[in-house]
């Protein structure tokens, strides 16, 4: 109950700080020799603020204090601790809350780690970070605050649902959320740079940097969202173009494409208008999916709850917001009078560019398949969805081309270059093309294709691989990032061709068998635990070369609130997982059993570590080196 | 005739240009083969032809018609008005239960017969999909 009020008043506190932060920046704007300390320390004031208010939110939910509305209706006195504390930010109230702290904290970070840069462009900065911040304040107090009161206060909790009480989505909404707000302060820079017009080459080497953290943060926190999907809940794959799962793509892609035009920019000083439009878009994309995933329109676990007033305050706040970007990129910016005309065709520009070209029209692939049905809904109330194959006819022909210029992109040098060791590359490519034939002889499907985007894949494998061992060449963070994406690319196709599903009804003792393999249902155990009941299947499984397994899968039935989660068991081996799921089916005896093999499955989420480490490693890398 | 600078901007915008018209009409094309158009029983009892495309059919499943064999799983969707008889082979979700929201994917062998490849429930308890929903809020 006291919590509740300290952080209620704290959030309130903080609203008044951005204004009293506003006053000061165009105060210090005015005579802007250093910047006023006063405004340091009012930033972590506000910073320090919503930290009080988000710990109070902790301590409500820690000592399930159910006077606090968004205690009642997400936590519950019989779950575990751990998940007492995630179930903080695993609501509406609380992730926006979690949204408002990372805001905070980096435009704290901003203010500090920002030296050698002109004052009036940080204070612009920061104005444009607290339009942003001033806006999800007054979206948090008026329409979801954590703390609002209930009273007579209710003796138990509503409880978290169990599919998010899972480690992996403990620490996924803070790592995605990093990436999201990352991009808050990638936005508010440019629109600064904008308006001084100090998009320069020194701007772009230190944008780069927060380009990087929000771009890391952003590939780890799909991973993580995508781990748990693969093992909770129990659709047997990785990635289902899900609109949720969309709406944080779409801000991935036009981070990658910024990343890359950030080296340009930094090296030659072109595509200026082209870098500001992208670092607008990232950030108006990741708005975007808030206001999609909160506002009730996507039907997904994300969807807390439908509140037709919260959408709409996003959607007039998000389009303020492109308004003033708008506005402030046709009246400011002034065009580089030495953009495009000094490219040479065989540059790393230019394939830069092509990258660009290929990365845009993935996004608006994903954009328009994403958006498409809900226009349609308001429009003419038809429903409709776009499933996984309209994507997959669209993005796969194009990832042909894409990895071919990916591996050979990165040899060019800047400005002028020719092809350096022809011989070494025309022979990778004719490699990489007899082993995927090799491969995909053995299956009559789809040869033609397969066997081309193996071979691209491939080539770009080797390619990598092969610059490791090579001494002068430099650089690494980027060779691991695009050796990553090419295993990634590999894994997902191998994962594609060589998985093996067999779905069955069977009773406890029943045997299925088929060619291949041989499932018995041995028995079931009941376990019960804190919060839940369970129900353990036991299986063996025989493949064609004799060998058993023995998959214990579960079923967990909780008691508040009272729903049925399925979880999977999975033997992890290099090669390949074999994954299996149980579900009742209502008054039945039959268990609905689904059993997977899918090869390469831990490589995937390796590739992706890879990926970011390669960003990480760019990220520490020495200014002065290159 | 003009300078080197011009043509490579004019070279620029043209390329541009055919990229957006190329992407623009592969998008809408395959998004015309690939939309899965949602109806609810009602909706299909009043086709007026049947085609082979898939759709997604949704409602309640109704009390008592669940029945399961080693590799089938029957049960009935209805919206209170009309309903339709659905088998399906494949994983059932968690939150598929009788008297619950339900929209089956798949093929339509009569108006009263539905072949489902894919079945989705709803994540939680307290939610139901928008188009259940719709569906529900017809009768």
């Amino acid at each position: 109950m006291v919590f509740s009020l300290i952080g209620h008043y704290s959030l309130i506190l903080g609203l008044c700080i951005s204004l009293i932060l506003i006053f000061f920046s165009i105060k210090n704007f005015r005579n802007s020799k250093i910047l006023d300390a006063k405004i340091l320390s009012f930033t972590f004031l506000q910073f320090f603020f919503v930290v009080i208010s988000f710990f109070c939110l902790i301590l409500s939910f820690v000592l399930s204090d159910f006077s606090n509305e968004t205690v009642f209706n997400n936590s519950h006195t019989t779950k575990p601790l751990f998940y007492k504390i995630t179930g903080t930010w695993g609501n509406h109230e609380g992730s926006l809350l979690l949204w408002l702290l990372v805001l905070t904290l980096f435009i704290f970070v901003f203010l500090i780690k920002t030296k050698n840069q002109p004052v009036k462009y940080k204070i612009l900065t920061l104005v444009f970070q607290q339009i942003i911040i001033i806006g999800f304040f007054i979206f948090l107090i008026k329409t979801s605050n954590p703390f609002n009161y209930l009273y007579p206060i209710p003796e138990e909790g509503l409880g978290l649902n169990p599919i998010l009480q899972d480690p992996a989505l403990a620490i996924h909404p803070p790592i995605l959320y990093l990436g999201y707000v990352g991009s808050s302060i990638i936005f508010s820079s440019a629109l600064a740079a904008t308006s001084l017009n100090f998009v320069s080459k020194k701007w772009a080497s230190h944008i780069k940097k927060w380009v990087l953290i929000s771009w890391i943060f952003l590939t780890l926190g799909i991973l993580l969202g995508s781990i748990w999907a693969y093992y909770e809940l129990g659709w047997g794959g990785f990635w289902f173009w899900d609109p949720v799962e969309n709406v944080s793509l779409m801000p991935w892609l036009a981070l990658t494409t910024l990343l890359h035009c950030i080296f340009i920019l930094e090296k030659k000083l072109i595509l200026t208008s082209w870098v500001i439009i992208l670092s607008i878009a990232t950030f108006t994309l990741s708005m975007c999916g808030t206001f999609l995933v909160r506002s009730g329109i996507l039907n997904s676990v994300h969807t807390f709850a439908n509140d037709p007033e919260r959408g709409l305050f996003i959607l007039i706040f998000l389009f303020s917001l492109i308004f003033l970007s708008i506005f402030i990129f046709f009246f400011f910016h002034k065009n580089n009078k030495n953009d495009l005309h000094s490219i040479f065709w065989l540059s790393k520009e230019t394939s830069i560019i092509i990258n660009n070209w290929f990365m845009m029209y993935f996004l608006s692939v994903v954009l328009i398949g994403t958006v498409y049905p809900i226009f349609l809904d308001v429009l003419s109330s038809e429903k409709i969805s776009v499933g996984p194959p309209f994507y997959h006819k669209l993005i796969i022909p194009f990832l042909i081309p894409f990895l071919l210029i990916m591996s050979i992109g990165p040899k060019l040098k800047w400005i002028k270059s020719n092809l350096e060791d022809k011989i070494y590359l025309v022979s990778l490519l004719i490699i990489s093309i007899l082993i995927s034939f090799l491969i995909v002889n053995n299956f009559d499907s789809k040869f033609l294709i397969n066997t081309i985007l193996i071979s691209s894949a491939l080539y770009l494998f080797f390619v990598t691989l092969r610059d490791f061992f090579i001494k002068k060449y430099k650089n690494i963070s980027q060779n691991i990032s695009h050796f990553g994406f090419s295993l990634l690319i590999l894994s997902i196709l191998f994962n594609n061709l060589f998985s093996t599903e067999i779905i069955t009804n069977l009773k406890v003792g029943q045997t299925f068998e088929s060619s291949k393999t041989k499932i018995v249902f041995e028995k079931i155990n009941q376990k019960v635990e804190k919060n839940y009941k369970s129900i353990v299947g036991s299986f063996s499984v025989q493949n064609l070369n004799g060998e058993i397994d023995n998959l214990l899968p579960e079923l967990r039935i909780y008691n508040q609130p009272n729903i049925v989660t399925s979880e999977a068991d999975i033997i992890t081996t290099l090669l390949s997982d074999k994954f299996m799921v149980i579900n009742v089916v209502q008054n039945q005896d039959y268990f609905n059993v689904r059993y997977q093999v899918k090869p390469f499955m831990i490589w995937i989420w390796l590739s992706v570590l890879l990926i970011s480490l390669g960003g990480l490693m760019s990220f520490f890398k020495r200014e002065n080196e290159n | 005739m003009y300078g080197r600078k011009v043509k490579l901007r004019f070279f620029f915008v043209i390329l541009i240009l055919i990229t957006l018209i190329l992407s623009v009409f592969l998008i809408l094309k395959a998004l015309e083969e690939n939309v899965i158009y949602f109806q609810s029983p009602t909706e299909i009892k009043a086709l007026s032809e049947l085609d082979k495309k898939k759709i997604r059919v949704g409602g309640m499943v109704k009390k008592n018609s669940i029945s399961v064999t080693a590799n089938e799983v029957k049960f009935i969707i209805t919206d209170f008005k009309n309903e339709i008889n659905v088998t399906y082979t494949g994983a059932v979700p968690n939150l598929f239960v009788e008297e619950k929201g339900v929209v089956a994917e798949g093929i339509l062998k009569d108006r009263n017969f539905f072949s489902a490849t894919k079945i989705l429930a709803k994540h939680d308890e307290n939610y139901m999909p928008p188009e259940v929903k719709a569906a529900l809020g017809e009768k």
